[in-house]
């Protein structure tokens, strides 16, 4: 390399080292090693108890709900937003960023006030059976508030920069629409969608603020992992704290290596796309 | 790109179709999105405007605003010196294991707040790797502001970083070489060179960062020890209001919180207005490697 180089590395790329040894690594490094100074037996006792499995099982089952109806739902919206000219679309498009923007408790405290039996949802859903609040519909609605731009901010630019010629050209072919979206446009939104939605879904499984004011936080039925771990911890039960958050953080790892995969592959769609 | 006023229609511009998903999506986003917003200021002035202003001037309601905004004026800017350096090393370099420390970079963004706040606590707890000598030689970090900035700066650590890098990344280095082989030393180019091409993304970094900042509950709610007057931040004093029954209360404070995500929402719509264009990597990092591998 001939090229002139910059300044600052030194400074600067020390700078980001040590931050994120202090600040991500240390903290982390100190998690796995409390979670692996249990030793085997114990760690594996308390993973595989019958109330850390209950929770994993809520968590995963909301979390899939969710992020199902986030694809259905989150997709649509896309679409709306990126191929409608409609009054309002914009005001639409800058609110779809408001449940990132919006604090995770405030989201909790107001979706428990709308579902609750008394609510304005409540009251409505109430005489049809369904109750939502302090059950496990209510943890899935938390976790679609939450995790709806993920899907939404994946599909959009894609979809903003599908070649519409294509379209086009299964039109002069005389493929109808459904064929045209199914087969000329699903695939290249595909990987979009799948980072998508390993986006939203890895932020479900993670999701707690917004989760424990309306869920009915029940051992067994309604406790999702991450209340378990503060449970815990309450009780001053360091080592299954340690060793229940050590298994969030073993999937958070794993989601983290789905996500950047499915984006690289994204990416390789998109670049055949142009 | 597809747009108005296009003479081929395209694929779902069937007037029925068209009609009917945009009505699903309106009716949709107004339960999911819109519902909760109107419901926190319904229930905050449910009891008048007294009520409201008697909750939010409470002394307790008072040291959790400004434990909150002192966490901010912390964290953000500590963030925002390492979004620029990490930025900088990243992209003006080329360097053994850059795409590693990108994903390092971007760990806290995929990690609930839950494992983070309970990382920190076995560091800096008493049951933590640095407790014991933290305790001989008397500083609190656990239940203390301390570890309420530590826990915040972890959540938010990507946050500047990640709507720099794609686009200095982008940008390339031609401008900032042109400069140092015209004499211009290193911070004179970062400063008049790099920092006004960046400016919006950099705005809207730190903008994104605060809001979350201020917001953060989960990670701070294990460090804090939500102590009423004393180590209790804003989002942990809703809880802790809406917990005592004070329903009102706890919507009020909430309120609070939701102007400031407000008033962030308006604040990405200016910039984005700002010819920063489109930054939907902004929010979901989904086309970051795409920029990066563009710039290649």
């Amino acid at each position: 390399m001939s090229r002139r180089v910059l300044p600052g590395l030194p400074l600067t790329l020390g700078i980001t080292l040590l931050y994120v040894s202090i600040i991500v690594l240390l903290p982390l490094g100190a998690l796995v090693f409390k979670a692996a100074s249990l030793g085997f037996y114990d760690y594996w006792r308390i993973v595989s108890s019958p109330r850390a499995v209950a929770s994993y099982r809520v968590t995963v089952l909301a979390a899939l709900a969710a992020t199902a109806f986030n694809l259905v739902f989150g997709f649509a919206l896309a679409w709306v937003l990126v191929r409608y000219r409609f009054p309002g679309r914009r005001l639409l498009d800058a609110i779809v960023d408001l449940p990132f923007a919006l604090p995770t408790a405030v989201a909790g405290i107001a979706l428990t006030a709308l579902f609750a039996p008394n609510g304005w949802f409540g009251m409505l859903l109430a005489p049809l059976g369904i109750s939502v609040a302090y059950t496990i519909t209510g943890i899935m609605v938390a976790m679609c508030f939450t995790s709806l731009p993920f899907i939404v901010r994946s599909v959009q630019p894609v979809l903003e920069d599908l070649d519409t010629a294509l379209e086009e050209a299964a039109q002069t072919l005389g493929a109808r629409d459904g064929t045209i979206f199914r087969q000329v446009m699903l695939p290249l939104l595909t990987p979009a969608l799948l980072a998508g939605v390993s986006l939203a879904f890895a932020r479900s499984l993670g999701e707690f603020g917004a989760i424990i004011f309306i869920a009915g936080n029940q051992p067994f039925e309604t406790e999702i992992t991450s209340l378990l771990v503060f449970i815990r911890l309450e009780e001053f039960d360091y080592p299954a704290a340690a060793a229940i958050a050590s298994v969030m953080l073993i999937i958070a790892i794993v989601m983290l290596a789905v996500i950047n995969i499915l984006q690289a592959r994204s990416l390789r769609y998109m670049a055949r796309a142009r | 790109m597809s747009g108005p006023g296009r003479r081929v229609p395209l694929t779902g511009d069937n007037p029925a179709f068209r009609r009917a998903l945009i009505g699903f999506v309106l009716v949709v986003s107004a339960i999911v999105i819109v519902a909760p917003l109107v419901a926190i200021f319904a229930q905050a002035f449910s009891l008048g405007v007294d009520v409201f202003a008697k909750t939010v001037g409470d002394p307790d309601t008072q040291h959790a605003i400004l434990l909150t905004v002192v966490t901010a004026l912390i964290v953000v800017p500590v963030n925002t010196v390492f979004g620029l350096a990490a930025a900088w090393a990243i992209t003006k370099f080329d360097f053994p294991g850059r795409r590693f420390l990108l994903v390092l970079i971007e760990i806290p963004f995929s990690i609930s707040p839950i494992v983070a706040g309970v990382a920190y606590l076995f560091v800096y707890g008493l049951q933590g790797l640095l407790g014991p000598t933290l305790q001989d030689a008397e500083i609190k970090v656990i239940f203390a502001l301390p570890g309420i900035v530590l826990a915040s700066m972890f959540v938010t650590a990507p946050f500047v970083a990640r709507e720099l890098i794609p686009l200095m990344q982008a940008q390339g280095r031609d401008l900032e070489e042109a400069a140092t082989s015209l004499g211009a030393g290193g911070w004179r180019t970062f400063l008049s060179v790099t920092v006004p091409n960046v400016r919006w993304a950099l705005l809207y970094g730190v903008v994104l960062c605060n809001a979350r900042v201020m917001g953060e509950f989960g990670a701070v709610s294990i460090v804090s020890g939500s102590i009423r007057g004393q180590t209790n931040t804003l989002p942990l004093h809703v809880e802790l209001l809406y917990h005592d029954y004070n329903t009102v209360g706890a919507f009020a404070a909430a309120s609070v919180l939701t102007v400031v995500a407000i008033v962030t929402l308006v604040a990405k719509l200016l910039i984005e207005r700002r010819g920063a264009g489109r930054s939907p990597q902004a929010v979901s990092p989904a086309d970051q490697p795409a920029l990066i591998k563009r710039a290649a």
